[in-house]
């Protein structure tokens, strides 16, 4: 019996061919631009490394007060030298790193080359195991050698392939800023993106992935200057890089893995005690205003997603629900000119379910043909995106086989959605009074 | 022509009357708010700078091994470095002028602050503050950057000093932005007076004032000091530094290709790459793509939004001038003229795209609250749902002209046909 619903749907698609069009042109159009929009947005608002977000936390600490707090009351969002060396010191989460982003140059051996320059971050060694970052060699550093402000680096891939060919470099030298640093670990292929790790530093995207790690205090000894944001809510009283590690200046973004609740509440409790006792040594003037947030609700506060990306979505599924609309209105008006068949049909027995079947069935072909008309368009939309939009977010969006999936699914249920009410109205026809009227 | 016949004739497609309607509404709703975007967009993508941007590109470079910037020998040895770079800059052929300066409109990347009009502000007092970007540059930067100057004078050879990056010495004179200095000295005459800058204790004294000159930030952050500059005559050293470079008219291309071998044979141990040379035009560029992105985003979904519901319309109305083939052939033969048959349908598209368009405003007005509250939309100016009003019912009376035509075409004899 489908069979000859099929039949049926494409005699009637064929009999009106530009009412047809129309309605497959519409839905192609609307499902492309919406699916185009969201790969846009799922790659922005996606979880950086969701198997462990859960357990990381970015903890902030008020040390401007009450004039230095946004609109929403909340404290600086990175930290200064004071602050983060002293809660690496206490060392009361799991793992933490304390960061800060740098961009040294770097002189590639042999004769004849120009010097690079590659931006990257000083980290404490717990930075690695913390963010599962993947090694293709050797490792992260220990504990001691960031005690130790060791000479020690980790190169990414790309760098490795640009300074040693891609070799195992595990116990080779780069020249950075001018020093040694032996390599002990290179990383296999890693940019996540948000970089969530500094998101105040990257703006949260960044196409130019981190080529270069080192230890925190090593990069601070070397003076190593920090090359993200500074800001300040007073000008530090030394001038220099020194000056800035004994001001109140927020230059330093923080990280620390926390398994569950208990550890949580722990911390809480301990960065509560930390600024109680600034208040009390007179550092601090307030009471203490502290926040810990979870990865996911950090990337929130801080606007991760461009606002741009969220008003396009909406703006494209408006466009999906017009196109819906006429859908329904064209529909409404094809099947309702075939009266006359539904009557005869009906009069010769045909259930009300019967004709349900056959007029979903015709809605659902537009579907398909609506959703591969929209497969092709979303293709050239994903293609295109890198026309229009800024190249760190139009490089994150991809075609993949859900996003094509989905695409053929919204098409086919939304026009069968659309195709609801006038098969309903379909179904209604009296046989007898267009039997009659004819 | 009465109202009254064509609104009980509607009532007997409830179904399709409300669906056109509902898309009508839909479509001003969605494309006043997306041309009010775009003609946002456009309107801070063609705010001027300030500058001259043709002939004007931008060198950033980072030496490489060296002195250490927090140490006065440091600093010494790269202004010695700085200076070289630019005579090295000015030596070349095609160059008119060269400016040492921190950044650049558009850039991105600035160093932001507050001046006061009294000593010793707190940052926190934001009463007591005018916040303001800083561009430190040297006695070059008027012709460089095609500045105006608009009261006092310019920054003399004699005036510029340098400092390391992270320093803070007395800034004894400064220039700074018309818009900035009518808001410092509301009844003018700022020329002469004294400022003091991120509570700083001892006075800045405003020496001219130039017509514009944007900041560098382009985030909206930064949006309530974006014309707020002002000029610091010295260089800053640092282990890195950027020059403006203007060029005689038309060698721009030519002149920025010899500028990485100029400045390596000065000094080899630096690194210059792809993005170390970059046109003004370059820059603007990138700081509005997402801008111009959004705009293009906007008007491709308007397009494709107008043409469906325009498609819509035709369709719907289509199918209504075949249900009634035969009233119309009545209507013809009981006298009607072509122009009446014509006329009617055009009436009554008109009827449902002006209910439609009342449901639309309303709809436009709620998502642009919507956008304002979730995104920080401006309001949508009157003007905008007024024109989108009078666009829908054009755009309906086009629609419906086809389907009305071959309404009119139907001839008398229809009448007398059975069936």
């Amino acid at each position: 019996m489908f069979a000859y619903y099929l039949e049926l749907a494409l005699r009637s698609l064929k009999r009106s061919p530009g009412l047809t069009a129309l309605m497959v042109l519409a839905i192609g159009f609307g499902v492309a631009a919406s699916m185009t929009s969201w790969s846009v947005f799922r790659a922005v608002s996606g979880d950086p490394i969701p198997w462990k977000s859960a357990q990381l936390f970015v903890p902030q600490i008020d040390n401007w007060g009450p004039n230095g707090r946004n609109p929403n009351g909340d404290p600086p969002s990175a930290m200064d030298y004071a602050d983060a060396t002293t809660l690496m010191r206490d060392h009361r989460a799991k793992r933490q790193s304390a960061m800060y982003q740098i961009s040294p140059s770097i002189v590639p051996a042999g004769a004849g080359k120009h010097p690079i320059n590659v931006s990257g971050h000083a980290v404490y060694g717990e930075f690695f195991p913390m963010l599962d970052t993947p090694f293709q060699y050797g490792s992260g550093w220990g504990a001691s050698d960031d005690a130790n402000r060791a000479q020690v680096t980790v190169i990414s891939s790309k760098l490795n392939q640009k300074l040693f060919g891609g070799t195992n470099s595990v116990g080779r030298s780069v020249s950075i800023e001018g020093r040694d640093y032996r390599v002990v670990g290179v990383l296999n292929d890693w940019n996540p993106q948000p970089r969530f790790y500094d998101v105040v530093n990257s703006g949260g995207f960044n196409s130019q992935s981190d080529d270069v790690f080192l230890p925190f205090q090593t990069a601070i000894q070397a003076a190593i200057p920090n090359d993200g944001n500074t800001n300040c809510n007073a000008v530090p009283k030394e001038s220099g890089f020194i000056g800035l590690q004994q001001s109140e200046c927020v230059w330093i973004a923080y990280l620390a893995e926390l398994d569950d609740a208990a550890a949580v509440a722990a911390y809480r409790d301990y960065l509560q005690g930390y600024a109680r006792e600034q208040q009390q040594a007179g550092r601090f003037g307030w009471a203490p205003n502290n926040r810990l947030r979870d990865l996911r609700a950090w990337l929130d506060d801080q606007h991760v997603v461009p606002r741009d990306t969220k008003v396009s979505l909406l703006v494209a599924l408006g466009l999906l629900l017009v196109c819906l609309v006429n859908t329904i209105g064209l529909l409404l008006a094809k099947f309702l000119r075939r009266s006359g068949e539904i009557g005869v049909r009906r009069a010769l027995g045909a259930t009300r379910k019967a004709i349900y079947l056959q007029f979903l069935t015709e809605a659902g072909m537009v579907g398909v043909a609506g959703g591969g008309l929209g497969l092709a368009l979303t293709c050239a939309g994903v293609a295109g995106v890198g026309w229009v939009l800024p190249k760190d977010i139009a490089s994150l969006a991809r075609l993949d086989v859900s996003l094509l999936v989905l695409t053929l699914l919204v098409a086919v249920l939304a026009t069968m959605l659309a195709g609801l009410y006038p098969t309903w109205r379909a179904s209604r026809v009296q046989p007898a009074w267009q039997l009659k009227s004819n | 022509m009465k109202l009254h016949p064509m609104i009980a004739a509607l009532r007997k497609h409830k179904a399709g009357v409300v669906l056109i309607a509902l898309q009508i509404a839909l479509t001003l709703a969605i494309v006043c708010n997306a041309i009010f975007i775009i003609g946002q967009r456009v309107d801070r993508v063609n705010r001027p700078t300030g500058l001259d941007e043709s002939n004007l590109f931008l060198v950033s470079q980072q030496w490489v091994g060296a002195p250490n910037a927090d140490t006065p020998d440091g600093v010494a040895k790269l202004d010695a470095m700085q200076k070289e770079d630019l005579a090295a800059l000015r030596s070349l052929p095609g160059v008119a002028s060269v400016a040492s300066v921190n950044s650049l409109p558009l850039l991105d990347s600035s160093w932001n602050g507050a001046v006061s009009l009294k000593p010793d502000a707190k940052f926190s007092d934001k009463s007591a503050n005018v916040r303001t970007t800083y561009y430190f540059t040297d006695d070059q930067v008027m012709s460089t950057l095609g500045l105006t100057l608009v009261a006092g004078r310019a920054f003399h050879a004699g005036d510029v000093q340098h400092q390391g990056f992270r320093d803070n010495p007395p800034r004894p004179i400064v220039m700074v932005t018309k818009a900035l200095a009518d808001k410092l000295f509301p009844q003018g005459g700022a020329v002469g007076k004294a400022i003091y800058s991120d509570g700083s204790s001892t006075p800045s004294t405003i020496i001219g004032v130039v017509a514009r000159l944007q900041a560098p930030a382009v985030g909206t952050w930064a949006n309530d000091f974006a014309w707020n500059a002002t000029l610091i005559p010295a260089r800053l050293d640092a282990n890195f530094s950027r020059y403006a470079v203007r060029t005689r008219p038309g060698q721009l291309d030519a002149v920025m290709r010899t500028v990485a071998p100029a400045l390596y044979r000065a000094n080899p141990l630096r690194v210059l790459d792809d993005n170390s040379v970059k046109s003004f035009g370059d820059i603007r560029a990138k700081a509005y793509r997402a801008d111009v992105g959004m705009a293009i985003l906007m008007g491709v979904i308007c397009l494709i939004l107008i043409a469906v519901t325009a498609a819509g319309i035709v369709g719907l109305t289509s199918f209504w001038v075949g249900q009634r083939h035969r009233q119309i052939g009545v209507r013809r033969a009981l006298g009607a003229r072509k122009v009446d048959i014509l006329h009617y349908f055009q009436l009554e598209n008109l009827l449902i795209a002006g209910a439609g368009a009342v449901v639309g405003i309303g709809m436009a007005v709620s998502l642009n609250l919507a956008l304002m509250h979730y995104y920080e939309m401006d309001r949508l100016p009157v003007a905008y749902a007024l024109v989108g009003v009078a666009a829908v019912l054009v755009l309906g009376q086009c629609a419906v002209f086809v389907p009305a035509r071959r309404a009119s075409n139907v001839p008398p004899v229809v009448a007398t046909r059975a069936g």
